[in-house]
């Protein structure tokens, strides 16, 4: 046999009725790393085609809702805004936000929206909720520029916290994957799921402190809050980029220990269904 | 057969395979408004249940057992879909499916619609799980169940290549080494940079081909993909196929298309209602399909096969003698059914074509050719033609058989069956042996005396 790039030692793949606990499989994984790639790119490559703005949308969408919110929520409900300028206070959060909720969303409707790959290939399908979640980061750099400029036109400058600002955005990521893994997987079998999204992210992005300050929470009740873990997230992003608060190191905390938890059963849900996917789509 | 000769493992082993699916819910009819709304109201909770029980299947797994059996013991294969289970929920798509492949082997897997053949390379693919029973596989597998699998629109030939290429399970470097190859085999050099949206269907296909072809697993599962494209790009398809096969890769490959399973499989499974009902040698195979389904009446619903009108259609075909010889005389006979009362099809016309097994169109006999039409006046005709010698040198032809009236279709199967065609005497006296020209005649031959 003439083959050129097999690896020696001879691969053994065994199909059977899978039963119990799916751990997810690394090697395989690394394996697939450049269709993780490919597929990141084609997100990317694809989302402004034909469009006139361009990757100007990344910008557009949060800077617009932070004009809207600034007019309802900061002139004329006058909620605090940790004393800093009510649009920069918001636009920091919306960022974060804007990046959140769509990787979500992406995420969640991915499996379905990829019926003509799971029934026609195999590759692992944990990559599919994943690429949106990658995929969405350009769009938020291209957004942070923005904040940069705002920061440099209201003269805030970030704190010596701002080193947190990797692991804030890798606990965003761990957020937008766990769920989205989730409701990708409870999508493919219950299309309500493709309703449920847009409302669950309306009323998670109330629940966040997005148009308001965490301060205005009672203290009591500041821990329970923070069981959101995007409350932790954008919390710690205002903090470390604007310097309104201390930087809240427990809710970071309590928003990582969710945000792994949230991961990871995620991850144990979604290899428990994902056999299934072919069939259901 | 051969797994004597070849002392080898096998590469791949199959085992018991079961694959049960559930089949579409039956809609609900609501005939007052009363009904209608209740039934609104209580919609959420069956859709609930329905859907949670998409993927269940223990209950069901007894009942379908009794009636295999039942079905079993009535010894007649002649149902065209696997049977429901009593509850007209689920379908068993393949049952007990067990075979084994050595390494290099090119087995071919024939069956109608419905007889389990994408059922079984989605579950070797990984595509999808087997209810019960087990494969193993020892190698690198791709699966090629479709071309242009991923493709997106928006994205250049090139940015697709990479793409596709990593779908089908190519690392990024390997693609890089045989890019100029895949661009060069597609064709479509000049339009690389060029959104695919904008390439012609068959440019999207070739591209989409070309990558498929550069994949090299050890073992290589192909569903019916050659369908597509223009003749010569299928022919220079097979032509790689045929490569991949010679490089001692194995491949499991479902087709219709028996010209191309001919040209490529030395083997074949037949599957029939999710069971394997032969697997050995490629001709026996493709016999035991054609003739057993024509038997059976079963070869009315061979693939590819137009089929009109309901009432009138070819119910039989047979020949006589069979098998055939090389200069003997050969009788043709349909079996013509009509239920219409002649209404349907007032006069009608039959031809039975003749083509080598690798496709290739022989000859026709046309009835129209010989100014003939027949009415039909009894529920079942029987209509002969008869040549005097049969202009075929032994070997295997496929034959096509058709019913119109003019130019209209009434019922048109493609290849119906396989003449046997064995060596016999064009003068009664010397035997003629294949030449490699199919096409043999009677002349006479003298010498001009000066």
């Amino acid at each position: 046999m003439n083959l050129p790039d097999s690896n020696k030692s001879r691969i053994t793949i065994h199909i059977k009725p899978k039963k119990g606990l799916q751990l997810i499989n690394l090697r395989e994984l690394k394996q697939y790393k450049d269709l993780l790639y490919f597929l990141i790119a084609r997100d990317i490559k694809v989302k402004y085609k034909q469009t006139v703005l361009g990757g100007l949308w990344a910008v557009i969408q949060p800077f617009f809702m932070m004009v809207v919110f600034t007019l309802f929520f900061g002139k004329l409900a006058k909620i605090p805004s940790d004393g800093i300028p009510y649009p920069i206070f918001n636009y920091t959060a919306m960022i974060a936000w804007t990046y959140f909720a769509q990787a979500v969303s992406q995420s969640g409707n991915s499996i379905v929206g990829s019926g003509s790959l799971i029934t026609k290939v195999y590759f692992p399908r944990i990559i599919i909720p994943l690429t949106p979640v990658v995929a969405g980061l350009l769009d938020f750099s291209i957004a942070f520029m923005v904040l940069l400029c705002m920061m440099l036109y209201f003269h805030i400058y970030p704190t010596i916290m701002v080193l947190m600002l990797p692991v804030l955005i890798v606990l965003m990521m761990l957020i937008a994957s766990g769920t989205g893994m989730i409701l990708a997987a409870l999508n493919a079998k219950y299309r309500d799921i493709r309703y449920t999204i847009p409302f669950l992210m309306q009323f998670w992005m109330f629940a966040t402190p997005i148009v308001y300050p965490a301060s205005l929470v009672p203290e009591k009740y500041r821990m329970i809050y923070a069981l959101n873990p995007m409350t932790g997230v954008i919390e710690g992003f205002r903090s470390a980029l604007l310097g309104t608060v201390t930087f809240p190191t427990e809710m970071v905390l309590m928003s990582a220990a969710i945000s792994l938890a949230l991961f990871l059963s995620g991850l144990i849900y979604f290899k428990q269904v994902e056999r299934h996917f072919a069939d259901v789509i | 057969m051969s797994s004597e000769e070849i002392m080898s493992e096998p590469i791949i082993q199959v085992n018991n395979l079961s694959k049960q699916y559930h089949i579409g819910a039956r809609e609900r009819i609501n005939r007052t408004f009363r009904e209608a709304f209740v039934d609104a109201l209580t919609s959420p909770v069956r859709n609930f249940r329905q859907l949670r029980n998409l993927t269940k299947f223990e209950n069901a797994e007894n009942e379908v057992q009794g009636t295999e059996l039942k079905d079993s013991s009535a010894l007649c294969p002649s149902i065209a879909v696997p049977m429901p289970s009593s509850p007209g929920d689920t379908i068993w798509a393949l049952k007990d499916v067990s075979f084994e492949v050595q390494p290099g082997e090119v087995i071919g897997i024939i069956g109608r619609n419905g007889a389990g053949k994408s059922t079984l390379l989605k579950i070797l693919s990984r595509i999808t799980e087997p209810t019960s029973g087990e494969v193993m596989l020892h190698g690198r597998v791709a699966s090629l169940l479709e071309v242009g699998t991923g493709f997106h629109p928006e994205l250049t030939g090139r940015e697709n290549i990479y793409l596709n290429g990593t779908i089908l399970g190519m690392q990024k470097t390997e693609i890089d080494r045989k890019f100029d190859e895949i661009v060069a085999f597609s064709e479509i050099e000049k339009f690389l940079d060029t959104p695919v949206k904008r390439y012609s269907s068959g440019m999207y296909v070739r591209l989409a081909f070309a990558v498929a072809a550069h994949l090299e697993p050890e073992i290589l599962l192909v569903d019916e993909v050659l369908a597509v494209g223009d003749a010569a790009f299928q022919k220079k398809c097979l032509g790689k196929m045929g490569d991949v096969a010679k490089e001692g890769r194995t491949v499991l490959f479902v087709s219709h298309n028996m010209a191309a399973i001919l040209n490529l499989c030395h083997k074949a499974i037949v599957l029939e209602g999710g069971r394997v009902s032969f697997s050995g040698d490629i001709h026996e195979a493709i016999d035991h399909y054609l003739f057993k389904f024509r038997k059976d009446n079963l070869f009315l619903s061979q693939p590819g096969r137009k089929h009109i009108q309901p009432r009138t259609f070819i119910q039989d075909f047979e020949i006589l003698p069979n098998p055939p010889r090389t200069g003997h005389p050969l009788d043709f006979i349909f079996h013509v059914h009509d239920t219409s009362n002649g209404n349907e099809c007032s006069l009608i016309d039959l031809a039975v074509s003749i083509k080598t097994q690798h496709g290739v169109p022989l000859f026709q006999l046309y009835s129209q050719h010989m100014g003939r039409h027949f009415a039909l006046t009894k529920r079942l005709e029987k209509i002969f033609t008869h040549i005097e010698s049969l202009p075929l040198a032994p070997g295997r032809y496929v034959v096509n058989l058709w019913m119109g009236r003019g130019k209209e279709v009434i019922d048109f199967i493609p290849d119906a069956m396989v003449l046997n065609v064995e060596s016999g005497a064009l003068n009664r006296v010397d035997y003629v042996e294949s030449t490699g020209y199919p096409v043999v005649m009677s002349s006479k031959w003298k010498q001009q005396v000066s």
